[in-house]
């Protein structure tokens, strides 16, 4: 006759080799990310050497030297530049393709919908290729423009389909009230629809900065420049040409790394919103 | 009145479609007319040769097919380890209250991070002589298993479709959790009144209600992964002799390295053909096993 006790103790054999197996897949998620931080923090001559977890000496001066030096400053300041006109041009441009679509009728507007929508699920592999040819034929290689417009092409689709699902369940009667009390459309645009909207520009937001700040493709192939060139592209220029500096790498490579921490870290509400909700219309 | 008002709507939508229509459209048209030349993307002429690219691609290039089967190795790993994975965790985390925000904040940090971060990082891990797993594993007395895990030809590839896997498994977890969460409590305690253990209760209620999220799931590995590349490139970039070659890594390599832009166009309308119908089959498949 199998005892209350029985089960306890079964059950707490599980839960000790549940509780286990996540911390152990915790660890491999995040071993990786301290080892790159430690290893940014030992010299060159240490490098190859020093096997611990935490080096005796915390050489933070290969930062200084990644950021002046390699040109990790500069690299820094493009991605930040880049992610930032890429947001702010997608939030205007995606909210008031959305709201447009929400809200109004116009010939073609399903048409048009339709194809925004089919982009987002249907993938061109190498559409790379076509884009190189158009921005050389606009004469947008190896300019910033030419890739912030790439960007915002990149994430209209996604955040158009979120911000008119959100407009689509906004009531309209304070929109209907405005528009009595002679608010053009822009007005009730800027006014209502835009602050009612937070929520969801915030996952907007989120998901074109990590897009962008993370991209790799497009900044290949446009960007000769070095001087233009966003992070992750330099990381592989520098890694081509400073083969073994594994210090001043994993400097320039926490340098890149830790804002997308740091934002995922404060914003990680949101992204979990948005990867659920996107997931489970789909 | 009515055409002012029309005009209005226009304007709304009209930065959106100006540069849908000049960054994604036309590059769209032109993927399939450059498909059919042979170009070298400097030159103000281009050659036509109408299927010519498609037939070499077909039957010529072995490389390509060779990269293809790369690819599709990497996917059937994330398709089985990486999915199983999410799945098991996101089943843990369903019935462990405590500490669930923290391992849902936690396996989610390797998808936020970039594929160049992840790859030049676990490079350095996977180093032959001075990385740290190999290191350890001296330590641990397992020396005869270190290796040169991304230069190894028979490693290498097995090796960058883990830590592919490493870095996708946040995904399935987050979309698995999210479907196990709206499973009612109520059906579970209703089957343990009649009489069900939690074998049952996962066969007959857990599992049949997750197949829906499953598919979907195995759709997006499958569409994600096949076309996964920057990771390769920043971990191996295709070698050690081609053994790490995938599909969109040829392309880039057609473009950039041949500079055979219209060649590099066939490929990707080949390759865009095959995720198509390799979508299309999964949900045909799916919609079977729903039945089921």
């Amino acid at each position: 006759m199998k005892t209350a006790g029985y089960y306890k103790t079964k059950k707490a054999i599980l839960n000790l080799f549940i509780h286990l197996f996540l911390i152990s897949v915790a660890i491999t998620c995040l071993l990786p990310l301290f080892w790159m931080v430690s290893s940014s923090l030992k010299t060159q001559e240490t490098i190859f050497s020093d096997m611990s977890l935490i080096p005796k000496e915390l050489h933070f001066a290969n930062y200084i030297l990644a950021w002046k030096e390699g040109g990790f400053g500069r690299y820094f300041l493009n991605s930040l530049f880049y992610t930032a006109s890429v947001v702010v041009a997608i939030i205007f441009v995606a909210s008031l393709a959305a709201y447009a679509f929400s809200r109004f009728r116009f010939p073609g507007k399903n048409i048009l919908f339709f194809m925004f929508m089919a982009a987002m699920m249907i993938p061109i592999p190498g559409s790379f290729v076509p884009l190189y040819v158009l921005l050389s034929k606009l004469h947008l290689r190896d300019t910033a423009l030419g890739y912030i417009l790439c960007m915002v092409n990149v994430g209209l689709s996604t955040s158009i389909f979120l911000l008119k699902t959100f407009f689509d369940k906004l009531p309209r009667e304070l929109e209907d009230a405005a528009r009595i009390d002679g608010c053009s459309k822009f007005g009730i645009w800027w006014h209502m629809a835009l602050p009612l909207a937070k929520p969801v520009l915030a996952v907007v937001v989120i998901f074109n900065a990590l897009n962008v700040w993370n991209e790799y493709v497009l900044a290949l192939i446009i960007f000769d420049n070095k001087n233009l060139m966003p992070l992750q592209r330099a990381l592989m220029v520098f890694q081509g040409e400073f083969l073994t500096q594994y210090p001043l790498l994993m400097a320039g490579l926490t340098i890149t790394a830790l804002p997308i921490i740091i934002v995922y870290l404060l914003m990680q509400k949101y992204i979990v919103k948005g990867v659920t909700s996107g997931a489970l219309f789909g | 009145m009515r055409l002012k008002s029309t005009l209005e709507n226009y304007l709304f939508v009209s930065p959106a479609a100006l540069i849908f229509l000049i960054f994604y459209i036309i590059p769209f048209i032109w993927v399939f007319q450059l498909g059919m030349y042979e170009w070298d993307g400097i030159l103000p002429t281009k050659v036509f040769v109408g299927m010519g690219n498609f037939k070499e691609i077909i039957f010529e290039d072995k490389i390509w097919w060779n990269s293809m089967l790369n690819a599709g190795y990497i996917t059937l790993i994330a398709l089985t380890l990486q999915n199983a994975l999410a799945f098991l965790l996101a089943w843990a985390c369903d019935r462990e209250i405590r500490m669930k925000n923290f391992y849902r904040l936690v396996f989610f940090i390797p998808p936020v991070l970039s594929e160049v971060v992840v790859g030049l990082v676990w490079q350095w891990i996977l180093d032959g002589n001075y990385g740290l797993l190999n290191h350890w594993l001296i330590q641990l007395g397992l020396g005869n298993l270190a290796r040169n895990w991304l230069s190894d030809p028979s490693s290498a590839l097995t090796t960058v479709a883990i830590v592919h896997s490493w870095k996708g498994f946040g995904w399935g977890f987050l979309i698995f959790l999210a479907g196990l969460q709206t499973i009612p409590h109520e059906l579970y305690e209703a089957a343990r009144v009649d009489g069900a253990n939690a074998w049952h209760c996962f066969r007959k209620i857990t599992l049949p209600l997750m197949v829906p999220v499953a598919v979907l799931v195995g759709i997006l590995t499958v569409l994600g992964t096949m076309q996964a590349f920057i990771l390769i490139i920043a971990m191996t970039d295709g070698g050690p002799a081609y053994h790490t070659q995938v599909p969109v890594l040829r392309i880039l390599a057609s473009m950039r390295g041949s500079s055979r832009f219209g060649y590099a166009c066939a490929q990707g309308i080949s390759f865009g053909l095959i995720l198509v119908v390799i979508s299309f089959i999964q949900y045909r498949f799916s919609n079977k096993a729903r039945q089921a």
